[in-house]
This record gives C-alpha cells, sequence and structure tokens, in this order.
C-alpha cells in the first residue's frame, strides 16, 4: 500500500464510522433544532471520508465506495473511539463529538502543512467545514462542562480519543483540551471493538445484498 | 427562547426574514442560524435576533379618516376619468409612451388638468 493510502485511510474511516454512528442520532436527538444540525455534522463527515477516499483510491487503484464499504471489517484502520454505540447517552455522545473534533483539529493542522499539495489542499477544504462543527461541539462542551455525566463521560472517553492520533501528536490534543497527559490510549489502530461488526454488518447490507451491482 | 433569522442574499442588498429557530441561549441561536441558513453559501450574512427583542406593531389607527396618506387613497384613475368628462375629453387617446413628449410631459394630461381643476 501506498504511504499516502496508508495516511489516508485510517482517517477516512474515522470519518466514515463517526459519521455513521453520529447519523444514529437523526430523527431522535434532544430537540428538533440539534436533530437538525447533528445530523447535518454526521452527513459532512461521511463527505469528508468520501474526498479522502477518493484520494487514496487513485493511489490504489480503486474506487471509493469499494473502500469505504467492500472492506471486511477487520481491514478498517479507524479508531475505537468511533465504534462506540452511544445512543441514547447525550452526554457520551457530545463527549466523544467533543474530543474527536479536538483531535481532529490537531489532526487537520498536520495534513495542511503536508508536502503532497493534494493532501494539504484537501485538509484545508474539510478544515473549512470542520470550523462549524468545533464552533458546535465548542459550545456544548461548555454548556455541559458542570453536568456531572458529562465529567464522567469525558473521562471514560479520554483514553479512546489519544487512540485517534499518533503518538506524537497526542501531547497537543491533551493541552487542547486540558486533559491529562499521563492516561494510556485505549485500543491501538487496527484492534477493534465487538461495536464495528455489527454496525458493518448493517452499513454494508444494501451493498451486499446484490454484489456487483451498479447502483 | 426563539429567534428570528434575517438573511442577506448579497452584500449590500436588504435583509429579508429567512425564519425562526429555536435554541436555549445566543451561542446555540448563532450555531443552528448558520447551520440553517448560511452554510450553503446562500447568505452574505445573518441577523440572528431574539423575538423577544422584535417590537411588533399591528395597529394601524386612522382615527381623521386622513386616507390621502395611503397609495390606494388617491384613486388616480377614477379622478382621470372624472376630469376628462367634464373637460369634454374623454374619447381623446393618451399619448403612448415612447411618443413626443410621452415619457415626460403629456399635453394631454396637462390639457384636461386645466379643464378639471
Amino acid at each position: 500500500m501506498s504511504e499516502l493510502a496508508r495516511l489516508l485511510l485510517p482517517i477516512a474511516d474515522d470519518e466514515l464510522i463517526l459519521g455513521w454512528r453520529n447519523s444514529e442520532w437523526t430523527g431522535i436527538a434532544p430537540f428538533l433544532e440539534e436533530d437538525v444540525a447533528f445530523s447535518s455534522i454526521a452527513q459532512n463527515e461521511i463527505g469528508h471520508a468520501r474526498a479522502l477516499y477518493e484520494l487514496a483510491a487513485q493511489e490504489l487503484g480503486t474506487t471509493a465506495d469499494e473502500l469505504a464499504f467492500d472492506r471486511a471489517p477487520g481491514e478498517y484502520r479507524c479508531a475505537q473511539l468511533v465504534e462506540l454505540r452511544l445512543v441514547s447517552d447525550w452526554a457520551r455522545t457530545i463527549a466523544r463529538h467533543w474530543l474527536y473534533e479536538s483531535a481532529d483539529a490537531v489532526r487537520l493542522e498536520e495534513l495542511k502543512a503536508d508536502t503532497d499539495g493534494r493532501v494539504a489542499g484537501l485538509a484545508a477544504k474539510i478544515d473549512r467545514e470542520e470550523v462549524y462543527h468545533r464552533l458546535h461541539a465548542d459550545m456544548w462542551a461548555s454548556r455541559l462542562r458542570d453536568e456531572p455525566r458529562f465529567a464522567s463521560a469525558l473521562e471514560e472517553l479520554w483514553p479512546y480519543a489519544l487512540g485517534l492520533l499518533p503518538e506524537a501528536l497526542r501531547p497537543r490534543l491533551a493541552e487542547r483540551v486540558r486533559l491529562p497527559t499521563d492516561v494510556k490510549a485505549q485500543g491501538e489502530r487496527g484492534a477493534h471493538t465487538d461495536e464495528l461488526e455489527p454496525l458493518w454488518e448493517e452499513m454494508t447490507m444494501v451493498r451486499r445484498s446484490v454484489p456487483g451491482a451498479s447502483w | 427562547m426563539v429567534y428570528e433569522v434575517f438573511r442577506q442574499e448579497r452584500k449590500g442588498q436588504s435583509f429579508q426574514h429567512a425564519g425562526a429557530i429555536t435554541a436555549p441561549d445566543a451561542v446555540f441561536a448563532e450555531a443552528y442560524a448558520r447551520e440553517q441558513y448560511g452554510r450553503r453559501g446562500e447568505s452574505a450574512a445573518l441577523w440572528v435576533v431574539p423575538r423577544k427583542a422584535v417590537r411588533e406593531i399591528d395597529e394601524f389607527v386612522d382615527e381623521l379618516g386622513r386616507n390621502y396618506h395611503r397609495v390606494d387613497g388617491y384613486p388616480l384613475k377614477a379622478k382621470l376619468k372624472e376630469a376628462r368628462e367634464r373637460a369634454g375629453t374623454a374619447d381623446r387617446e393618451t399619448p403612448k409612451k415612447g411618443a413626443r413628449g410621452g415619457n415626460l410631459v403629456s399635453p394631454v394630461l396637462e390639457g384636461e388638468a386645466e379643464g378639471g381643476a
């Protein structure tokens, strides 16, 4: 696998799986306005995944759809944080959202400085939408900051959030979210929770129902 | 809280009412307003206003019957017709737009105004 694909696939998988998880809130968010906003964020993440897959697919001589849907669950490179099914727990959902967007900000900063112009350009484009996601995540985090359920969700998910980034970038995330640095990351990439497989079953069921079809 | 959102489609244009959103505070209102009315490049700017801050006036008393203040209070067409009849020029054709002087001064109307006053 090319170096570019190795760089992009984990990020694309994170965005796809998190977008999928967040879309589980469509129709059941705590109030309508939030339903619209959160669903839209979920859709953006899947859009980012598509763009990243497309760039990786050019390198690998395949298509974005094949990368997104035709791999076995074990081949996905997403971090464990995005796999967790968190409906109907809004506190944990917002904790993950805020941790993910914070980590994504650190990651995008790196990608925007990439020497490959295609990567840097795409990262800049994605980051323009992420500004809105961060605004949304930050406002929720500050609203829930004093809620004990939110605090314990952050504590629970923080080790998973560290697993989103390569070791070298983790201190920057810790500094950004002001959470302890002396915590071991939960689940390095490549190892999956039990929650990925049921998600994958559902995500790919229609595509697998008519293998090789052109939709 | 309900917030009213106004959007400006292009810089320099006037703001038009876009709709209302429900949000717990001004920060959320901004985020939701961006989401609903600003994120697809459809607006150059937004005004997000708490509905409570909007002063609605829906009674317009006209006690003195000063209907000449209203555009519909001065039925020019009817008055012109009356004036024409008084002047006995009811059949005369009004000069067409674009005819000499037609856009600026209408000799016919001037004549009628004299006759009718």
